[in-house]
């Protein structure tokens, strides 16, 4: 994984609140065996008519938001399935942010573990962004992980949570996987002492 | 003496192979893995990368489920998979599984099903443990006291390679259901009238305990349709306190512990239930005196309402975004504000999902589908859970009911709930099934859904139009 600290975005909002995680990428492309290609699944549904054309209404779709990397949306994103092919088509799709009022659970962590930077904004901000994606389609965002800040074209710098142990995986480019291997002696610890029936499969 | 504990606070102490600390989440015990076709193919692929191993395959079990048909076995008894992706991917499973020693429940197989139905099934889902799979409805085994909630791909990678989560401890909240169900209400519209009360972001980072006089006269497969769609609530997981209904119903199942290793088992999840006076962060409410079937009318969970009632009206809400939210989700329902949904037709009743699957919710359909037909015009699928619970509901001559009243009687899968193989609802068209999600092109592009109780869809299928099953009891 590649390491995170700062950078600079274009944005483009999808200002709808529980976006969910079968609108992000629909079942039908969960056939897949790798992380790739997922790009064309991004939004499937929502980007064409029910007729196979392009939906011209659909704000990614509009020739002035080509290039965005950061998305801003409403509650609750990424409700629903727990199918990480939301998180990697949204990277496949140019993605690094998501900004939203709040995320859910799952779908919060598991765009931390690919490096795509869930970010947690109130909701004044939030629709400041919302009107600036309106009023300037190329209105850049800078984000500042190390400080925990967005900061917007006023100047103003907005400060996000975020988990410390998530932050320092993401600042250094490590993944939770190796940190959990490392943690091997204490597993086998924990195995040996503790007996059925609290761990009773047979 | 110590404080009063909650359930999830003794099953989630008790699996802690380290503690969080400011600085780093939990490392989590994780007693059972449930592992399926589509979410599991790349964390092995990384596994294969870092030449790491399963840690615990005697812990991990594997079902095909998602992209499976449900069509009828051919005449070598085989159930041929005719979509080449969904085949590759089956088959990518069945090497996974062989190369790291997994035990797998093949489609067609007599133990395959919906991962969330085996389990239980099998008696691998028991008390007290720690259970996680790449799906959402993993809240489902919450129904018999065990911390059991869905994770992403990575962490799927993340308990093969090491048995374990990183996990920061979640809040709890205590959902307390008051009263008795009335006749022709049931457990699923307990959770649909939860869901539409406190909304689909209502439980985000809080685990569920699901408690009161209404959900303890539930059975075991009621409270795993309450559970399973804690996460439609937004929950990170629901349970229920075990009691003598849950060591019944785990007693004598394959995977369960036997004789004086059972007993031993019982007394220890009889210590589970929250102790009197713990403390939770939220609390919930219902009365179940006062509820009746539930239907919803949007494009998510939470937006649901009595069956008797009239769509809501978007002009009323006061909050901007929730009348553009419900503004969009009439506009793609194709309904009308303020006129009721009883007597909108509908093209496709489906009865099966994790939610409503299970032998019960069978035997409660064919109980008010018998002697009846599907209206015309109507395609009512019937999909069992499992192979066990489709030669269950075939030995006491279901089948044969739902056969007779013109209803299509198939193969175990997740089928229609999310329309990953061919069981897709056409564009435009209305269905009433008893799955978990009504998410815009949920059961295919364009699909439009009801989500309600067994007990409603068969009334709605008999009719041809959404029906108060109250009115056919």
């Amino acid at each position: 994984m590649k390491p995170i600290n700062t950078f600079n975005g274009k944005i483009a909002a999808l200002p709808v609140p529980d976006i969910d995680t079968d609108r992000i990428v629909p079942a039908r492309f969960l056939k897949v065996t790798s992380k790739d290609g997922l790009g064309e699944a991004l939004f499937a549904d929502w980007k064409v008519r029910a007729d196979g054309t392009p939906d011209a209404e659909f704000p990614l779709n509009r020739p002035e938001t080509q290039g965005a990397t950061v998305l801003i949306a409403g509650d609750n994103f990424g409700c629903g399935s727990s199918r990480e092919h939301a998180p990697w088509a949204l990277q496949a799709g140019g993605f690094t942010a998501v900004l939203a009022t709040s995320f859910a659970n799952i779908f919060y962590s598991n765009a931390l573990k690919n490096g795509l930077l869930p970010i947690i904004i109130d909701h004044e901000t939030y629709e400041q962004l919302v009107s600036l994606a309106e009023e300037d389609p190329e209105t850049q965002l800078t984000i500042d992980l190390a400080a925990q800040t967005v900061t917007l074209p006023d100047g103003r710098a907005v400060h996000f949570p975020i988990d410390g142990f998530s932050k320092v995986c993401l600042l250094n480019g490590v993944d939770q996987l190796g940190y959990l291997v490392q943690q091997d002696d204490a597993i086998s610890a924990y195995e040996q002492r503790t007996p059925a029936p609290v761990s009773t499969l047979t | 003496m110590t404080a009063p504990q909650t359930l999830f606070a003794k099953v989630w102490d008790a699996h802690e192979v380290r503690p969080e600390t400011a600085e780093t989440p939990a490392v989590l015990y994780i007693d059972l893995h449930l592992i399926h076709e589509v979410t599991s193919p790349q964390a092995f692929t990384e596994l294969r990368e870092r030449g790491l191993k399963v840690r615990r395959p005697d812990k991990t079990i594997a079902t095909m489920d998602h992209s499976t048909p449900t069509t009828p076995r051919n005449a070598l008894g085989i159930i041929p998979v005719i979509d080449a992706q969904a085949a590759a991917q089956l088959g990518q499973l069945e090497r996974n599984c062989a190369d790291f020693g997994i035990r797998l429940f093949a489609l067609g197989t007599e133990n395959q099903g919906i991962v969330h139905v085996i389990g239980p099934e099998q008696g691998l889902t028991q008390p007290g443990m720690t259970i996680v799979c790449g799906d959402s409805h993993t809240s489902t085994h919450g129904a018999f006291g065990a911390l059991a909630f869905g994770i992403g791909t990575s962490e799927v990678g993340h308990v093969l390679a090491t048995q374990c989560l990183l996990q920061r401890r979640p809040q709890t909240c205590a959902v307390r259901v008051a009263g008795r169900l009335g006749t022709g209400v049931t457990a699923k519209d307990i959770i649909l009238a939860i869901i539409a009360k406190y909304g689909v972001g209502g439980g985000t980072g809080y685990v569920f305990e699901y408690m009161g006089e209404a959900i303890r006269a539930l059975s075991i497969e009621e409270r795993m349709t309450i559970c399973n769609m804690s996460i439609e609530g937004g929950a990170r997981a629901g349970m229920v306190a075990p009691d003598t209904t849950t060591f019944q119903y785990v007693s004598g199942r394959p995977h369960a512990p036997q004789g004086a290793d059972f007993e031993r088992a019982v007394a220890y999840w009889s210590s589970l239930p929250s102790d009197a006076g713990a403390a939770f962060d939220k609390e919930m409410t219902l009365d179940a005196d006062e509820l009746t079937p539930m239907i919803t009318y949007g494009t998510n969970p939470g937006m649901g309402m009595k069956i008797t009632e009239a769509v809501p009206d978007p002009a009323q809400l006061s909050d901007h975004n929730a009348r553009v939210a419900l503004d969009k989700a009439l506009a793609y329902m194709a309904l009308q504000p303020g006129k009721p949904l009883l007597g909108h037709k509908v093209d496709v009743a489906f009865l099966g999902s994790c939610t409503n699957s299970r032998i019960s919710d069978l035997r409660v359909a064919a109980d008010l589908l018998k002697g009846r037909k599907v209206a015309e015009g109507v395609r009512m699928m019937v999909v069992p859970g499992s192979q066990q619970v489709k030669k269950q509901a075939e030995a006491e001559g279901l089948d044969t009911i739902f056969r007779a009243a013109g209803a299509e009687w198939r193969e175990a899968g997740c089928s229609s709930c999310l329309g990953m193989n061919d069981d897709r609802v056409p564009a435009g068209q209305y269905c009433i099934s008893t799955s978990n999600r009504n998410f815009e092109g949920r059961q295919g592009p364009g699909a439009r859904t009801f989500l309600a109780s067994p007990l409603t869809v068969v009334a709605t299928a008999v009719s041809g139009v959404v029906t108060d099953p109250r009115t056919l009891l």
